[in-house]
């Protein structure tokens, strides 16, 4: 019974993951059908802002302070990659609309790059962020399961991000003006709203996002250039089995890859556990071939 | 007056083609042993790329799965030279991991032609096999090259797992002999060159065959406008599935002849990024040409050898940066350029004679809205 619960919980805590992830992955591609591969050097990026600022704690302010460093991090993540992600839609993504294999592999090529560039300035050994202290320990509820805080806190940080997404996509000005041009973009563009904004805002936010979920891996464990590569390839199962268009298919979507992938690999091990999840999907797409919540619609292409 | 032109052009062209296989075929009366080896293992990536050209320049599908395509068929020929190298004791990983016995599917490779078979089958049918549960269903083309991604992570962390199995992180390596004769000898490397040239002449003959045929017009047909294709009656899943497992078959050949080369297999060589740099041979060298995909191919690979082992750092840029200006401003590579700079030359001239205007549809198609 303890195994089951702190299985679930341990899904759960991937799963999270796994949904902050793919929530830019799913709105950029709903919207622009771009394929971000450059997503996961995001998640990096996020990663070493939260370094950065834990190093500027320590050497510049004095030691009680160091604690509250965590949620400074997590706005400087998000806005670094905010920013980095806004410039790329500016400077390359906005060549490639419509050709989405082309911006696949122009991506990929910029991942590379950011890869090395993070190579070069922090060399390619793994550093480690230290937690603040408040995030050491556990929750122990039942007897024998320990939840600890730091995946307590991250569950919390993606429900936070997840309630503020949906009260921007469905709730705001602007949030309507996406899905607008998500639904119809000619007709978007017609009655006067900007799309290239959009597209710019929507790419930046989905980027903004995803260094957020890079600065959340850092209490996870170390960080290195290549983290971003490990978790890329899942989230974009996610994308893939949840549809795009609608964010409940990302949440379903990353739960069940999250929940799937670990308990397949408690029941077998980790490189069987990955072939039958990758199994479960292609079967899946039998029966839903645009994932589980496809935007309809009456275009054939 | 077109025609003799087109005719002249078609000689030349032939020319040039039984020129160019002469000074491969040629090669080691003019090349040290360290450089023929070198081309010999480029030969073999060429292979490959032939196949994905097919796929993605004249049908535009992308795989940025074939580096396990080109795994398996390593894999296959390795394992037949492991089992050659071993005799009749275990191979020597495996008594490590404490098999006593020769696991099953081992058991047909011990022979050489079922070996080259199997290397050549495995591949095509698993491409068939991921073809056929995803064409069939009018999957995306986008989640298709998610999923071939996919199936390179999973089928790496397979062949790393199982250790006992597939030799895990290492791999297999330390190959003696083939067919009785020691691999390392001065005439078994020419031999095997030879071969190399030979099997990528008529692949690339078949290529070719293939690309001019019917067959390849609706390729070229799917890969513009696959709607249309369906409501002329044909079927394209059918047609996206037999140029998956051909490409992949292709691919499979490519890797055994890489091991008779090079002498290891690992999880390495078949991972995202190798799977990933057989994109940008065909996307450098021009996608939708065959004699694009060998020169992209050959000119990667020298750069790489060239640049990687001096300036590491500056060639992972450098090859992020040219994934990013090929896409962008030279979708139609090496060969999209030649023609352009031929046609330019052609208009200076005033000869005008304008029967290419499907020089490249891919890009025509890139219907860049609002």
């Amino acid at each position: 019974m303890e195994m089951w619960i702190s299985q679930l919980f341990n899904g759960l805590s991937v799963s999270s993951i796994l949904l902050l992830i793919a929530l830019g992955l799913a709105i950029t591609f709903g919207l622009m059908g771009v394929i971000n591969m450059a997503h996961g050097e995001f998640i990096m990026i996020g990663s070493y802002t939260a370094y950065l600022t834990q190093n500027l704690f320590k050497d510049l302010l004095p030691k009680g302070a160091f604690d509250s460093y965590f949620i400074a991090a997590i706005i400087a993540s998000f806005l670094v990659a905010f920013v980095i992600g806004y410039v790329l839609e500016v400077i390359l993504i906005r060549h490639l609309y419509g050709r989405p294999l082309d911006s696949l592999l122009a991506t990929w090529g910029v991942g590379l790059v950011l890869q090395q560039i993070a190579r070069s300035i922090f060399g390619a050994p793994n550093v480690a962020v230290s937690s603040p202290s408040w995030l050491n320990g556990g929750l122990e509820l039942i007897d024998g399961v320990v939840f600890p805080y730091k995946r307590l806190f991250i569950l919390a940080l993606v429900a936070i991000c997840l309630v503020a997404m949906y009260m921007y996509i469905y709730r705001s000005a602007s949030g309507r003006r996406m899905r607008a041009v998500m639904q119809n973009r000619e007709m978007a563009a017609c009655l006067g709203i900007s799309t290239r904004r959009v597209d710019g805002m929507t790419f930046a936010i989905g980027s903004g996002i995803a260094g957020i979920a890079g600065c959340a891996l850092t209490l996870i464990g170390p960080i290195g250039p290549n983290i971003g590569t490990y978790y890329i390839v899942d989230a974009f199962m996610v994308v893939v089995l949840g549809g795009v268009g609608k964010l409940v298919g990302t949440v379903v979507g990353a739960l069940g890859i999250g929940f799937f992938n670990t308990m397949f690999e408690w029941w077998s091990n980790a490189s069987l556990g990955k072939v039958f999840v990758f199994i479960l999907i292609v079967a899946f797409l039998q029966w839903k071939p645009k994932g589980l919540f496809a935007v309809r619609t009456r275009q054939l292409d | 007056m077109t025609s003799i032109f087109a005719d002249r052009r078609r000689l030349w062209l032939l020319l040039g083609y039984i020129a160019a296989a002469a000074v491969l075929f040629c090669a080691p009366l003019y090349l040290s042993d360290f450089r023929l080896n070198l081309l010999a293992k480029f030969l073999a990536f060429a292979i490959a790329a032939l196949g994905l050209d097919l796929l993605w320049g004249y049908t535009g599908v992308l795989s940025l799965g074939h580096g396990v395509f080109f795994g398996l068929g390593a894999y296959a020929m390795g394992m037949h030279l492991k089992l050659q190298a071993s005799g009749t004791r275990l191979p020597d990983f495996m008594d490590w991991s404490g098999l006593t016995k020769l696991p099953w599917f081992w058991e047909p490779f011990k022979v050489f032609p079922v070996a080259v078979a199997l290397g050549i089958l495995i591949p095509a049918l698993l491409a068939l096999f991921l073809g056929f549960f995803t064409f069939r269903n009018r999957i995306k083309g986008v989640y298709f090259t998610i999923l071939t991604q996919a199936l390179v992570i999973i089928v790496t962390t397979l062949f790393i797992g199982q250790q006992a199995y597939t030799g895990g992180t290492n791999g297999l390596t330390s190959f003696t002999k083939l067919l009785g004769e020691p691999l390392r000898s001065d005439t078994m490397k020419t031999v095997l060159y030879l071969a190399t040239v030979a099997v990528l002449v008529l692949v690339f003959m078949l290529c070719r065959y293939i690309a001019n045929s019917r067959m390849g017009k609706v390729l070229r047909a799917i890969r513009d406008g696959e709607n249309r294709v369906r409501f002329l009656g044909y079927n394209p899943a059918t047609y996206q599935m037999m140029t998956f497992a051909f490409s992949g078959a292709l691919a499979g050949i490519a890797g055994m002849l890489f091991v008779l080369h090079v002498g290891i297999i690992s999880p390495s060589m078949m991972g995202i990024v190798p799977s990933i740099e057989m994109i940008l041979w065909v996307a450098i060298g021009g996608r939708g040409t065959l004699i694009g995909a060998l020169i992209g191919t050959l000119a990667l690979n020298y750069a790489k050898s060239g640049l990687s082992e001096a300036y590491p750092d500056f060639w992972t840029i450098g090859l992020g940066v040219l994934f990013i200006v090929v896409t962008v401003f030279l979708p139609g590579g090496i060969a999209g350029l030649i023609r352009s700079g031929a046609e330019a030359v052609r208009r200076i001239r005033g000869r005008g004679n304008m029967h290419e205007s499907g020089a490249h549809s891919v890009l025509q198609g890139s219907n860049r809205s609002v």
